[in-house]
C-alpha cells in the first residue's frame, strides 16, 4: 500500500497507540475523583498537559484538550462570538478556510454577526493590506488557516500576529492544523491568541485535539458541565487521548526537527516529476507548505483516477475530506481564480516522514499510465 | 547579516565595587545553566557587558528563558561586526529596517576603543546620516525616538544593538546565602519565595504533610509550586515533614484557641532543626501582615520566639490584591488554587486566639513533651528534588 492522503489522516505512531492502550487500562480512573486512584490519573493529566505546554513554549493553562480540529475551531470562533459579542459583531476570515471555520461562521452570521471573507491571490494567499482594510472598530476575531488543507499554500499568520496586536479587543485565531510538525510557528507573545490543532494529522489517535488559548482570552464554552478544561470545555477528560497526544506531538516535533529537509527533499522530486507528465498541471505554488501538492488534470474526473490507483492500492484524494463528498468543484482553487478545467479535476498528494522516494516513483509511473490509458478510452 | 548575540545588562549588580567579579560569575553560571538545552548557544564576558553568542539559535526562546534569571536588568538583541565604519553602518541599517512600528529614530554611539578614528558624536552623525540616506519615510528624533539605535565600538568588537527588552532585575540567585521556605498549598509562600530569590537567595523548601487528613494530590501540589519556582533558579529540595502525630497530638492536648498558635510554633521548630541539618541561615514565609489570626502582630511575637534564626517576610506589607498579581505573573496562582485540603485547612480551631500572649503559650506547651516528636518528624522528613524538567515524569515513564 502506497498511503500519500496524509493531510486526511496520518497512521497513528505505533508508539501512540501502545500508550492510548496503556493508559487506557492502567490509569481508567476519573481525573475528578477525589481518590487516590483519581489522583494518580490527575497527575498524569497535568503532566500531559505540561508537556504539550513545553512543546508549544506556553504555559500549561494555556492548554485545552479537546476532540480534534472541528471542535477547536468550533470552540475558538463560537466561544469568541458569544463572549464578546457586545464589543462588536464583526468577523473576519478568508475565503479557503476549512469547512470547520467556513460553516461555524456562516452559522454566526445566522445569530446576526457579520462576516468578511478575504479572497486570495492565485497562489491562495491573503493579502496583508486587505487584513488590515477589512478591520473596523466592531471587530472582535480574525481566523486565518496557517497552511491550506487542499493547496498547501501558507498564511501570512505571523504577519497577521503583528498586525492583531496593535488591536486590543481584537483576537487572532489560527487553524494549525495542516501546519502542525510541519513548519514552525511560535505561539507566545506573538499575538496569535488561539490555535487549533489535531492529533489525528500527526500521527495521533482520531478524537483528539489541542486549542490553544492564550491567557488573557475569554470563552464562552460550547460545553457546560463539570468545569474540566479550564471551564472551558466541560466532560470526563479522554486521559488515554490527552496522553498519547502528547507523546504524538512529542515525536512530531522531534522528526520536525531532524528530518525537515526531507518533506522538501521528497516534495522537490514529486514537483519535478509530475512536471514532466504530459496533462498535468500543478496548482501549488512554490512557496508552500512541503507536505501537499495539488495538481489537474484537466479533462479527467479526479473520482475516476482516485479509483484507478486505489486499485494499486494507492491512496490519494481530491480535495479535503470533509468536503470531498460534496461537488466535483473545489471551491478553494476556484478562490484563486483558476479555470473551471482546474478547479473540477484538482488532485492531492499529501506526504508524510514516512513517505519514501520509492513510493512517490511508483505513484508517478502509475498516475502516468492512468492518465494514459484513460485518455485512450476518452478521445 | 543578522542579530547573532544577546547583550544583557546588569542592574543592581553593577554597584557591588570590589565584590561584582563574584555577582557577575554567579550570573554567567545562572545563564548557562538556564540555557543548557542549547549548546551552541555560548555566555561570554567582557568588561562590563555580558554576551550570548547565538550561532544560529532562534533567538525568542532563548529571550524567553533570559527573561526568568534574576540579575539582567535588561538585554539586547545585538549585531557583532568588525571595528570597521562600512560595517557598522550596514549593521545600523539593517536595525533600522527589520524594526516594527518605527517612525524615528535616534543613533547613539559609545567608543569605547578609543583608536577607533571617529569620535562618538561625529560617528552619531556618520552613522545618521547613512541611515537616512538608504531608507526613506524614517526622521530623525533625539529626545523621543520610537527607536534608538546603540551602537558600541568595544576593543575586541561592535555591538549594534536596538529593542531593549526588560529582564527581571534583582540579584543572580546564589549570591545571597540560601533560606528555607516554609511553602504550604497556598497562594502566599510561592509568591515570598519568588521574591526571596530575586534577592539573590537560594532556597529549600518545607512542607508539612498530614497523610491520611492531606492527600497525595496536597503534596504534588506543593512539589508543582516548587517545580515552578525552579524557573527562576536552579533546582529546588523539598523536605516534605510527617505531621499526622504531631498536630494530633497538639488539637488533642492544647486548649482550642491556642492549638493553632501551638501549631506554628512546632512548625518553625521543625524548620529551625532542619535548617541546622542542611546549613541553611534563615527562614522565609509567606505572611503577610493582619491577613489571618497567625498572622497578627501578637501572633507572630509568640510564635517567632522559638526560633533564632532571622525570618524573613518578603510579603510583610503587601496586600493580597497585590500579592495575587504576583502569583500570576510566575504562573503559580493555577496551581495554588487547586482544592485540596492542606495541614494548615484540616486543623482549624473554631475560633483561634488573635491576640495570644507568650506566657500563656509557654505554661500550656510546657504540659507536653514534644521532643521526640519533633526530632521524629525531621528524620523522617523525605526529601524531594525538583528539577523543573518534567519532575517525577518516571513514573509515567514510556506513556508521554
Amino acid at each position: 500500500m502506497i498511503y500519500l492522503d496524509n493531510s486526511a489522516t496520518t497512521k497513528p505512531h505505533p508508539e501512540v497507540l501502545k500508550s492510548f492502550q496503556q493508559v487506557s487500562e492502567t490509569f481508567f480512573a476519573n481525573p475528578s475523583s477525589i481518590h487516590q486512584f483519581g489522583g494518580e490519573a490527575e497527575k498524569l493529566l497535568m503532566k500531559a498537559r505540561e508537556q504539550v505546554a513545553q512543546l508549544l513554549h506556553v504555559d500549561s493553562g494555556e492548554i485545552i484538550f479537546t476532540s480534534g480540529g472541528t471542535e477547536g475551531n468550533n470552540t475558538a470562533l463560537k466561544g469568541i462570538a458569544l463572549q464578546h459579542h457586545e464589543r462588536g459583531k464583526h468577523i473576519i476570515t478568508t475565503e479557503i478556510e476549512h469547512p470547520s471555520v467556513l460553516e461555524t461562521c456562516q452559522s454566526l452570521e445566522k445569530l446576526g454577526f457579520e462576516v468578511t471573507y478575504l479572497p486570495v491571490n492565485q497562489n491562495g494567499v491573503v493579502s496583508i493590506t486587505d487584513v488590515k482594510e477589512a478591520i473596523r472598530n466592531d471587530t472582535i476575531l480574525i481566523t486565518v488557516m496557517h497552511v491550506n488543507n487542499e493547496l498547501g499554500s501558507i498564511q501570512p499568520v505571523e504577519e497577521i500576529g503583528q498586525i492583531a496586536k496593535q488591536y486590543p479587543k481584537l483576537m487572532f485565531h489560527v487553524d494549525d492544523v495542516q501546519g502542525l510538525g510541519k513548519l514552525p510557528l511560535q505561539l507566545a507573545e506573538s499575538g496569535i491568541d488561539l490555535c487549533t490543532m489535531s492529533g489525528h494529522k500527526i500521527h495521533g489517535v482520531k478524537g483528539t485535539g489541542i486549542l490553544y488559548v492564550n491567557k488573557h482570552v475569554r470563552l464562552f464554552p460550547l460545553i457546560h458541565g463539570g468545569n474540566q478544561e479550564h471551564a472551558v470545555r466541560s466532560g470526563t477528560e479522554n486521559l488515554a487521548g490527552a496522553v498519547s497526544l502528547a507523546k504524538a506531538l512529542r515525536l512530531i516535533m522531534v522528526k520536525q526537527k531532524n528530518d525537515a529537509t526531507k518533506l522538501y527533499k521528497l516534495n522537490k522530486y514529486l514537483r519535478s516529476e509530475l512536471g514532466k507528465l504530459n496533462g498535468v498541471i500543478i496548482n501549488t505554488p512554490e512557496q508552500a507548505a512541503p507536505h501537499i501538492i495539488n495538481f489537474s488534470v484537466p479533462g479527467l474526473k479526479p473520482e475516476v483516477l482516485i479509483h484507478m490507483l486505489g486499485e494499486q492500492e494507492i491512496y490519494i484524494s481530491t480535495k479535503s475530506a470533509c468536503s470531498s463528498k460534496l461537488t466535483d468543484e473545489s471551491k478553494i482553487l476556484a478562490a484563486c481564480d483558476l479555470d473551471k478545467a482546474r478547479t473540477t479535476s484538482a488532485l492531492r498528494i499529501s506526504i508524510s516522514y514516512d513517505t519514501t522516494m520509492e513510493e512517490l516513483a511508483t505513484f508517478v509511473k502509475t498516475l502516468d499510465n492512468a492518465i494514459k490509458q484513460l485518455k485512450e478510452v476518452l478521445e | 547579516m543578522e542579530f547573532d548575540h544577546l547583550l544583557i545588562r546588569y542592574g543592581e549588580m553593577a554597584l557591588k565595587g570590589k565584590n561584582i567579579k563574584q555577582f557577575i560569575v554567579k550570573l554567567q553560571e545562572n545563564i548557562q545553566q538556564k540555557l543548557h538545552d542549547y549548546p551552541k548557544v555560548k555566555v561570554k564576558r567582557t568588561q562590563g557587558r555580558m554576551f550570548v553568542q547565538l550561532n544560529g539559535q532562534d533567538p525568542e526562546p532563548i529571550i524567553a528563558k533570559c527573561k526568568q534569571i534574576f540579575g539582567i536588568q535588561s538585554l539586547s538583541l545585538a549585531i557583532k561586526v568588525e571595528n570597521e565604519e562600512q560595517q557598522i553602518k550596514d549593521a545600523a541599517l539593517y536595525a533600522l529596517v527589520n524594526s516594527n512600528d518605527v517612525k524615528t529614530f535616534k543613533v547613539s554611539v559609545k567608543r569605547i576603543d578609543k583608536n577607533f578614528p571617529i569620535r562618538s558624536q561625529q560617528m552619531n552623525q556618520v552613522i545618521g546620516g547613512h541611515l537616512l540616506s538608504n531608507t526613506s519615510g524614517y526622521t530623525v528624533d533625539v529626545h523621543h525616538p520610537d527607536l534608538e539605535i546603540k551602537v558600541e565600538i568595544r576593543t575586541e568588537a561592535t555591538y549594534i544593538t536596538s529593542s531593549v527588552v526588560p529582564g527581571l532585575g534583582g540579584l543572580p540567585v546564589g549570591t545571597s546565602g540560601k533560606t528555607l521556605l516554609m511553602l504550604s498549598g497556598g497562594i502566599d509562600s510561592p509568591v515570598a519565595g519568588y521574591l526571596a530569590m530575586k534577592r539573590g537567595v537560594e532556597i529549600e523548601a518545607i512542607h508539612f504533610h498530614s497523610p491520611p487528613f492531606t492527600s497525595e494530590r496536597a503534596k504534588q501540589k506543593v512539589l508543582d509550586l516548587a517545580s515552578k519556582l525552579t524557573e527562576y533558579g536552579n533546582s529546588v529540595k523539598v523536605h516534605v515533614i510527617p505531621f499526622t502525630k504531631l498536630q494530633q497530638h497538639i488539637f488533642r492536648e492544647m486548649p482550642d484557641g491556642y492549638a493553632m498558635t501551638i501549631m506554628r510554633r512546632m512548625m518553625f521548630r521543625i524548620s529551625q532543626m532542619l535548617c541546622e541539618r542542611e546549613n541553611i541561615l534563615s527562614i522565609t514565609t509567606g505572611e503577610s501582615l493582619g491577613q489571618v489570626a497567625s498572622q497578627t502582630m501578637e501572633s507572630m511575637h509568640a510564635i517567632n520566639e522559638v526560633t533564632s534564626l532571622p525570618v524573613l517576610r518578603p510579603l510583610i506589607a503587601m496586600d493580597k490584591n497585590d500579592i495575587i498579581q504576583i502569583s500570576r505573573r510566575i504562573n503559580t496562582y493555577d496551581i495554588s488554587i487547586r482544592p485540596y485540603e492542606d495541614c494548615c485547612t484540616i486543623f482549624v480551631p473554631k475560633s483561634p486566639k488573635t491576640r495570644p500572649s507568650r506566657e500563656k503559650v509557654n505554661y500550656f506547651e510546657g504540659q507536653m513533651d514534644v521532643t521526640e516528636m519533633l526530632h521524629e518528624a525531621v528524620q523522617n522528613s523525605e526529601t524531594v528534588r525538583m528539577t523543573g524538567k518534567l519532575d517525577t515524569m518516571q513514573e509515567f515513564d514510556g506513556l508521554l
